[in-house]
């Protein structure tokens, strides 16, 4: 791989001038220039209004300007799998896809849960070309039984813990969990899953997993711990709640229960529950196999819904890259997950904007200040005066084919691979600097 | 560039194999059991003389396994069967790594029989070479289907106007799936009959025409078949049905046989479990074509071999 600085051209002070910018936070949507200096926002003024000089200028006429997406959910892979993706390779995929930030699952070999391994993660030497802001385990070794160092983590970087891949079942560890994070601010994430129902399972239950003859998860399985969690929440004065790639109408129910009674509850989708069902899979293909599974119709008629009134802060990939080896084989025998950082933006113009009318403004703020709101991430999100100098730009109206076999990724598991999109990446910008540009 | 090890990979399955019914076209099928009616089970013949079969079964089986042996070696072919215990899969060998292996062989075509869903379509995918689904986890179990259409039009005109009667553990069945599949495409009503656990509702939305009950009696009522389902007793176990409570219910028994239609005949996929889904009269009764559909196996599976190798090339 190439390292981060090759990648990159340094500048000092970068204008981003002439396009459009959405920044929900800032309640900005209209044509503006963009000053980027020593790795801050230094101006976002109307054209021609940007008052100091800058070294270096990027034509952005007929772009959309938005800050730089923040990707709550992907597997890097990092320490211990680097056959299936790197910090490097992922990161790049991730550039590609216009994200500038994202928070990495500590489902790794050996798994996230000590303060050493966050800070390996932050280390310079993993060659990102974005910012990698780790999730930790919340118990030792994502047994579920023992909580890690909340706050030792937090120290090391960790911007939230959860025990990714699997669920935090025991009540009372979750309970404490939830506790111990409102002491610190910090959220917990929860792969809602009651795994008592989902035993042997390949796929959501259903029409479709009773025709292939496949164990189906019941969307109660998902719901269940969701209403429990959300229970707990508003329960705990100050807790914080993140429901992590919610696929059920049930579990939305439980999120808005939740929000209507002001608990501090999240929640995320991912772009191929919005996009796909359950009946997808096919003969077996397992590129559409993932965890939770892809839905019901009206299941993903909920999401979609919720995506538009607002009751989901944010769109995360769960980018789950998995080798060839690992996904060629028998259905119920796949590895779960499929790549997803470079087609969730393309994905969410093509769908949510154009088929389903979302506006954009809406979509960007799914990128950017929903997900910084979520964890919290200072100085992200948004384009105010001072943050990080994260942009992304991009064109909503650049028709383009995804090809898997050109992906970044080391691992080209997709169920997206030919598809043609309307939405493409043009430039990402980290820290100021340009670490990737549209061929 | 490194030497691909699957120098085969194709994207659709080969001519001739045989996946399942669900995508069969109904005049394939009426093409194959007119084919099986004209096969010989007791004359040796030389259509497939020369053509290697191999027989890979993942999972444990007396009457299919024996059934295509004998149709292959009846059509003159050389087989050989290669079974998880005993070879590279016990090593870790994936599907595919041993499918490539055996076409590498010299296998001509593969019978598989795998105790996951899917699987035969994942090594015809790969494989220029017909593959023959012998049974594939809950999935599909076309040569069962096959074998049960061929004994049904032997005691009965067609199947035109037919009911039938599936009792059993059809969740866990890929022998109801494959007859639902087919039965279906000639327009036969089908009645699905068994507890929750066994038959959830979703059942009824494999194929149109197709309804679930809980009581045998209603389901047997006036029907032309009656096809039972093994209960597979290490299933029950994790289930909150009783095995007592199954048998009193759900067994067939004589008085309950005698709801359906004179004439109807009574159909198993075997190996049956006599005094637990059905009491030993009806087993061994008149209208009991358990061992008939055992004896059509074969004929139907020269049939399906016939059509995997002996014409197309």
């Amino acid at each position: 791989m190439p390292s981060a600085k090759s990648q990159s051209r340094e500048a000092a002070s970068l204008l981003i001038k002439g396009g459009h910018v959405i920044d929900p936070a800032a309640k900005i949507n209209t044509l503006m220039d963009v000053l980027l200096r020593d790795g801050r926002v230094a101006e976002v003024a109307l054209p021609n209004k940007v008052r100091g000089g800058a070294d270096e200028k990027f034509d952005a006429r007929g772009l959309i300007v938005a800050p730089g997406f923040i990707d709550l959910h992907v597997h890097l892979r990092e320490p211990g799998q680097g056959y299936k993706e790197t910090i490097a390779s992922g990161t790049a995929a991730a550039a590609a896809g216009g994200f500038t930030s994202v928070c990495t699952m500590p489902n790794t070999a050996p798994v996230v849960d000590t303060a050493e391994w966050v800070a390996w993660l932050r280390h310079p030497e993993r060659a990102g070309v974005v910012n990698v802001l780790p999730i930790a385990a919340a118990t030792r070794n994502s047994r579920g039984a023992t909580l890690t160092d909340f706050a030792a983590l937090q120290r090391a970087g960790a911007v939230a813990v959860t025990d990714d891949g699997k669920p935090i079942l025991d009540d009372e560890i979750m309970r404490t969990a939830l506790l111990l994070g409102a002491e610190l601010n910090l959220p917990v994430v929860q792969h809602a899953e009651d795994t008592r129902l989902t035993e042997h399972c390949s796929m959501h239950e259903g029409p479709t997993s009773f025709r292939l003859g496949l164990r189906g998860m019941p969307a109660a399985a998902e719901a269940t711990v969701v209403d429990r969690d959300v229970t707990l929440a508003q329960q705990i004065r100050e807790s914080r709640l993140h429901v992590a790639h919610l696929s059920t109408s049930d579990a939305l129910k439980a999120v808005r229960r939740g929000k209507r009674a002001r608990a501090r509850v999240t929640c995320e989708v991912t772009p191929h529950h919005f996009t796909l069902l359950d009946q997808d899979v096919g003969e077996y293909n397992t590129n559409f196999k993932m965890n939770p599974p892809l839905r019901s119709a009206s299941d993903r008629e909920a999401i979609l819904v919720a995506l538009a009134d607002g009751t989901v802060d944010a769109i995360a990939t769960d980018h789950a890259p998995h080798a060839t080896h690992e996904k060629e084989v028998e259905f119920e025998r796949a590895a779960f997950g499929i790549t997803g950082l470079e087609t969730a933006l393309a994905l969410a113009i093509t769908k949510l904007q154009r088929e389903h009318k979302i506006p954009l403004a809406r979509i960007v703020e799914l990128f950017t200040a929903g997900p910084a709101r979520v964890f919290d991430l200072r100085g992200r999100g948004s384009l105010a005066r001072g943050n990080f100098a994260d942009v992304t730009i991009f064109d909503p109206k650049k028709r383009w084919t995804f090809e898997a076999a050109k992906s970044r990724s080391l691992s080209h598991n997709t169920p997206f691979d030919g598809w043609q999109f309307t939405g493409k990446v043009v430039a990402t910008i980290v820290g100021g600097r340009i670490v990737h540009r549209a061929d | 560039m490194m030497q691909r090890l699957r120098p085969y990979a194709m994207n659709k399955p080969a001519r001739g194999s045989l996946l399942g019914i669900e995508h069969l076209e109904a005049k394939e099928i009426l093409g194959l059991l007119k084919l099986a009616r004209r096969m010989n089970p007791l004359k040796v013949r030389t259509l497939l003389r020369n053509r290697r079969i191999v027989l890979l079964f993942y999972e444990a089986s007396t009457r299919t396994r024996s059934s295509f042996e004998i149709a292959a070696k009846t059509l003159g072919a050389i087989t050989t069967l290669v079974q998880s215990s005993g070879s590279s899969i016990e090593k870790g060998e994936s599907l595919l790594d041993t499918g490539s292996t055996l076409r590498a062989v010299g296998a001509d075509a593969i019978v598989i029989r795998h105790p996951c869903a899917g699987a035969p379509h994942l090594l015809a995918k790969h494989l220029d070479i017909p593959v023959i689904n012998a049974g594939d986890g809950m999935h599909e179990h076309p040569s069962q289907a096959l074998l049960d259409a061929f004994t049904i039009l032997k005691h009965k005109k067609s199947f035109k106007g037919l009911q039938v009667a599936i009792i059993g553990d059809i969740y866990h069945s890929r022998v109801a799936r494959s007859a639902c599949h087919l039965l279906a495409k000639f327009g036969v009503k089908i009645t699905l009959c068994g507890p929750p656990e066994f038959v959830p509702e979703v059942a009824a939305t494999l194929v149109p025409g197709l309804r679930v009950s809980r009581h045998p009696e209603e389901a047997v009522r006036g029907v032309d078949v009656i096809m039972l389902l093994r209960l597979q007793k290490e299933r029950l176990a994790g289930q909150k049905i009783r095995l007592q409570d199954y048998v009193a219910h759900y067994q067939l028994t004589p008085s309950r046989l005698k709801l359906a239609k004179r004439d109807a005949i009574v159909m198993h996929p075997g190996p049956i479990i006599r005094g637990l889904e059905l009491t030993a009269e009806v087993a061994d009764g008149a209208q009991s074509v358990i061992l008939d559909e055992v004896h059509n196996g074969v004929p139907t599976r020269m049939a399906i071999l016939a059509r995997a190798l002996g014409k197309a090339k």
